[in-house]
């Protein structure tokens, strides 16, 4: 059985689109990665499959599990780890946890016997009687984790689960998810960071304006839709730049000040630019971002 | 649509108290300033507006009026205490503290969410009623084993009037919008509701106005268990209570699955 299934699923707001005939499937123990910038319908996807908004067509399953029509019972089986935190800052680390625990029915024992392993897990066992409001934003991020994994859930959904965190708190996250991968979980993972994305994701669905415009593993899409080597140019007048690289290059996309050459032999562009003056040239191997903008035409980064 | 209704309606008859516990906990942090102030303003007032005006206004319907006022707010004061918790306080939880956004990815329903808080203002409003008669009975202004038949009085009151509010967050753009429903429903229902001076003073339309408003069916209702009066049309006063308190419950239900869960 999939963890969770969507076919042909649209979702409107009067007349404006947000999800527009969306199609995907999540594998148990898999991490689909749902890319695309603000607006691309993300977080929508998100409240779709908590039964929290109701499509306009289309199917929806969680194991199996209709939603929205029997959306808690798809609940039970899935923690949240949601874009904004919605941690209850009055109480402490151990408090959250205990009330939290009661939403899905759990008795004080229950959830004093389950929260040691999550706050060691979430790396805050010397925090369980601070007040979330003493927590540093990384702090929270995991105590937010934490309780997601209360009910042990089989799925995580997770909205941008770093955004807004510096890169320390960051890779601590993305540690702690990989070994919840490990476990055999189920992620269901948005982000607009590349590298988010290059790391977690068993596979990922490329959104725009609500559609899904790529999908594939990682590596699969960097190489079907670039597979060549990218020298980035900053500085310079940028048409005049472009018409002296262009017999050298596969491709070349211009994104803010940024000249992107896409070259099968990038010593040939770096040759050609050497002599020009007041450049910063870089070369690096392709990744996910050229991928979103050659789709679209645009950086991801917003 | 009417299936999409019904999967918000509560899931059983105790998830409820899971909400009820998570704010109990939040105002036990602050409990003693909370209790010091439910019996701290009935006292205030009880002096101030009793013994001022009482001096000059003397009797009314048969007792002193500090005895009759202290009825009416005990009524009252159940009335604000379960409207402000949740035109206030609930409408934070649903919004900006996104309280209500992690109930949402739970077990819980947002029928579930809705009635503890409706339980939680009621028990709010129990708080500051009981305080009040305690405060009376203990000035004398009220009989001490009446005041047990005045708390379920009390409870359905708050419960009514949170129920009534809930429809007010639901619809509620912004923090403006629920002080018009102070000032524009629950101050002119304060005059004419019997609280502060008799209905039978109001010229014959109001008195039929009144005899519509939730308010008034519970100041009758506590003045004269307080007073230790025998209660006319009981029945009456406990089933519009009741009304006041269930059917709002169902239509604010509906409009908070509109605003939040689109």
């Amino acid at each position: 059985m999939v963890a969770i299934d969507f076919v042909g699923v649209t979702k409107s707001y009067g007349k404006r689109v947000v999800v527009d005939g969306m199609s995907f499937t999540v594998a148990p123990g898999e991490c689909l990665g749902l890319l695309g910038p603000n607006g691309a319908g993300k977080s929508t996807i998100t409240r779709l499959l908590l039964g929290m908004a109701t499509p306009n067509a289309g199917k929806i399953t969680v194991f199996g599990v209709p939603v929205p029509a029997r959306a808690r019972l798809a609940r039970g089986r899935i923690g949240v780890v949601p874009q904004f935190d919605n941690l209850d800052h009055r109480f402490t680390v151990r408090e959250n946890l205990l009330v939290f625990g009661r939403y899905f029915g759990m008795s004080k024992r229950e959830v004093e016997a389950v929260s040691p392993s999550l706050l060691e897990f979430a790396r805050l066992e010397n925090k369980a009687d601070a007040r979330v409001a003493e927590l540093s934003g990384g702090m929270k991020r995991r105590l937010t984790l934490a309780r997601a994994l209360i009910n042990d859930p089989q799925l995580l959904v997770m909205d941008e689960p770093t955004t807004g965190l510096d890169p320390q708190a960051r890779h601590l996250i993305w540690e702690r998810l990989r070994s919840l991968l490990a476990r055999g979980k189920t992620i269901l993972l948005t982000t607009h960071f590349m590298e988010e994305a290059e790391r977690l994701c068993d596979r990922l669905c490329v959104l725009e304006q609500g559609r899904k415009i790529a999908e594939g593993r990682p590596h699969a899409l960097i190489d079907e839709q670039i597979g060549c080597q990218v020298v980035e140019v900053y500085g310079g007048n940028p048409q005049e730049l472009r018409s002296l690289v262009k017999p050298y290059a596969q491709r070349i996309e211009l994104s803010g000040e940024t000249l992107f050459c896409y070259a099968p032999d990038p010593e040939q562009v770096l040759t050609q630019l050497r002599g020009v003056a007041g450049l910063r040239l870089l070369q690096r191997p392709p990744n996910l971002e050229d991928v979103f903008l050659r789709l679209t035409g645009r950086e991801m980064k917003d | 649509m009417i299936e999409g209704y019904m999967a918000v309606m509560p899931a059983n008859a105790w998830n409820w108290v899971a909400v009820w516990r998570r704010n109990y906990l939040a105002w036990k942090k602050i409990a003693l300033a909370a209790v010091l102030g439910n019996l701290a303003e009935p006292m205030i007032s009880l002096f101030a507006l009793g013994f001022g005006l009482g001096i000059m206004i003397g009797r009314v319907e048969g007792t002193s009026y500090v005895a009759f006022l202290a009825a009416g707010m005990a009524a009252v004061s159940a009335m604000t205490s379960a409207t402000y918790e949740t035109i206030y306080s609930t409408f934070a939880r649903m919004g900006g503290e996104r309280t209500w956004e992690a109930m949402l990815c739970t077990q819980l329903t947002l029928g579930d969410i809705v009635l503890g808080e409706l339980a939680w203002a009621g028990t709010k409003s129990l708080l500051a009623g009981t305080a009040i008669t305690l405060v009376a009975a203990t000035l004398g202004y009220a009989a001490w084993p009446s005041l047990l038949y005045a708390l379920p009085i009390i409870a359905l009151t708050g419960l009514a009037f949170a129920s009534l509010a809930m429809i007010v967050t639901a619809l509620a753009p912004n923090y403006d919008f629920l002080v018009f429903y102070q000032t524009l429903v629950l101050t002119p229902m304060l005059f004419l509701s019997g609280a502060v001076f008799p209905v039978s003073q109001m010229p014959g339309a109001f008195q039929q106005v009144s005899s519509l408003l939730p308010l008034a069916h519970s100041v009758d209702l506590i003045r004269s268990v307080m007073l230790g009066r025998p209660a006319e049309s009981l029945g009456l006063h406990i089933a519009t209570l009741c009304v006041y308190a269930v059917l709002p419950f169902f239509l604010s239900a509906a409009l908070l699955r509109r605003r939040l869960m689109r």
